[in-house]
């Protein structure tokens, strides 16, 4: 073992490093948006199946299986290799997004789904009885309940899309994973970039997660915060 | 004020009410009994068409209940309900539970809302608790909140579906209480109970309701004393 660590690239290159995981950052946000509004459609189908199955129901069930029960790499891939085969080309970024935003989406709709369910029936026959409509319902007693239920695994799926994202280097995008490697790859100084990377999604996590903390707690003070 | 004709009320294959006919006057407290299953929760919630029906009339006022063209947002505004679990809002505390239905459906000014809310919650005693949260609040706080944020919309009829049967037996009284003075001061109260107490001294008339049928109705001496029914007999030696 006679390794000489060499930082000093490193350092030099750390705007870039700073800026590429902004592209990380991005990506991550926007496929949680998506899967968010994906995830809620979904939940809302799947909820709705009572016996009788539409395709519609079956499309849900078969997204909500698939994206939870393969690995997030072959997902990716077939937004990239898949798609491409049949002649659909989706750029880097796009691929990444595709992908990232479908496991999402399949994580938070289950998410959801538990959500909506741990709100008993008579929350919304109360609201009704005092002539909310079914939208003044959802929108002032049912979600701010089914927010605070999900909050957590909310949060955690926010975690997991910047972690996640880094698997967008295997199919050409340059997050932070992907300039580091490319950095990398030019100097020979491999383990200092990755140590080093390594700590800037360490802090992105911590920030994210602390972020929750503060918010989560000013939205519900009620119960004592999260 | 409220004119019930052959009411039939179908879950699938379960026939729940068979024929209902019953007029409640304004100003009038009528206490409904009868025994598990026999659709007296389910009479409530037709009334303000929280369930649909299969045949027959349910008119308020002028309005008919079930008719594809009414409001029924509108309706229930004048339509009171307390139910027997208590279902206040747990995310808002005691003064937002009562305020925001008259901010949001009634258009009140914010300031205009927590004025009034105030007030009703004063008016059932819990005008200390104003800024508590629901999960502060005891069973028969948390009931009397409910009948606070049901008074808030003004309703000139109040559906009480066993508002007591939930609460821990000290606590009854809290909320009977409550009732009693609404009754005193004149509103018109339809009240599933399992108090006889409260149905023999406060109601004005009390149903007997059967599978599905009403049996029997009367001013409670009559139902008490003198019940005309078989089933009725039974079911009051039994409750005794
Ligand atoms: N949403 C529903 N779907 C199917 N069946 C229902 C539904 N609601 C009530 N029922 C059935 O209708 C019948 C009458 O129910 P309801 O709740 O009106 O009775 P109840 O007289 O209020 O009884 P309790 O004293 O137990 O509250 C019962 O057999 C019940 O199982
Ligand atoms: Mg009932």
């Amino acid at each position: 073992m006679d390794y000489n660590f060499h930082w000093q690239p490193v350092i030099g290159r750390l705007p870039d490093l700073l800026l590429a995981s902004l592209d990380t950052l991005q990506v991550a946000a926007l496929s949680i948006v998506l899967g968010i509004v994906i995830g809620l459609l979904l939940a809302i189908l799947r909820m709705n199946a009572r016996g009788r199955w539409t395709p519609l129901q079956w499309f849900a069930v078969a997204w909500i299986e698939i994206a939870r029960n393969t690995p997030v790499l072959f997902q990716l891939f077939f937004f990239g290799f898949g798609l491409g085969a049949w002649g659909w080309h989706l750029s880097p970024f796009m691929i990444v997004l595709a992908g990232l935003s479908f496991n999402c989406a399949g994580y938070l709709a289950e998410n959801f789904r538990g959500g909506f369910q741990s709100i008993p029936d008579t929350q919304y026959r109360a609201a009704r009885s005092v002539g909310m409509s079914a939208g003044q319902t959802y929108y002032h007693i049912i979600i701010p309940q089914v927010l605070r239920k999900v909050w957590h695994p909310l949060t955690n799926q926010i975690v997991w899309a910047v972690l996640m994202s880094s698997l967008g280097m295997l199919v050409g995008y340059q997050e932070l994973t992907g300039s580091a490697q490319y950095f990398a790859s030019r100097t020979y100084r491999i383990f200092e970039y990755f140590a080093v990377v390594a700590l800037i999604y360490y802090a992105l996590v911590k920030l994210i997660l602390m972020a929750s903390r503060m918010l989560g707690w000013r939205l519900f003070r009620s119960e004592g915060g999260v | 004020m409220i004119d019930i004709t052959n009411l039939h009320k179908r879950f699938g294959p379960l026939h729940v009410l068979k024929g209902i006919n019953l007029t409640v006057d304004k100003g009038e407290v009528l206490s409904v009994i009868g025994s598990s299953g026999s659709g007296k929760s389910t009479l409530l919630y037709c009334i303000n068409g929280l369930e649909s029906i299969q045949d027959g009339s349910i008119r308020v006022d002028d309005t008919e209940v079930h008719h594809p063209k009414t409001d029924l947002n509108r309706l229930r505004q004048k339509l009171g309900m307390v139910f027997q679990q208590w279902n206040s809002f747990p995310h808002l505390t005691a003064l937002e539970n009562v305020a925001l239905a008259p901010r949001i459906v009634k258009g009140q000014s914010k300031s205009e809302a927590s004025e009034r809310a105030s007030e009703q919650l004063n008016h059932v005693g819990l005008g200390d608790k104003l800024d508590s949260y629901p999960h502060a609040l005891s069973g028969g706080q948390q009931q009397r909140l409910a009948i606070a944020r049901a008074l808030a919309m003004e309703p000139s009829l109040m559906l009480f579906d066993e508002a007591t049967s939930a609460l821990d037996p000290e606590l009854v009284g809290e909320v009977l209480d409550t009732m009693r003075m609404l009754a005193r001061e004149g509103m018109t109260m339809i009240c599933v109970t399992h108090e006889m107490g409260f149905a023999r001294d406060v109601s004005d008339r009390v149903a007997y309701f059967h599978q599905g049928i009403m049996e029997e109705i009367g001013p409670p001496e009559q139902l008490f004393n003198t019940p005309q029914s078989e089933h009725t007999r039974a079911f009051l030696s039994k409750v005794r």
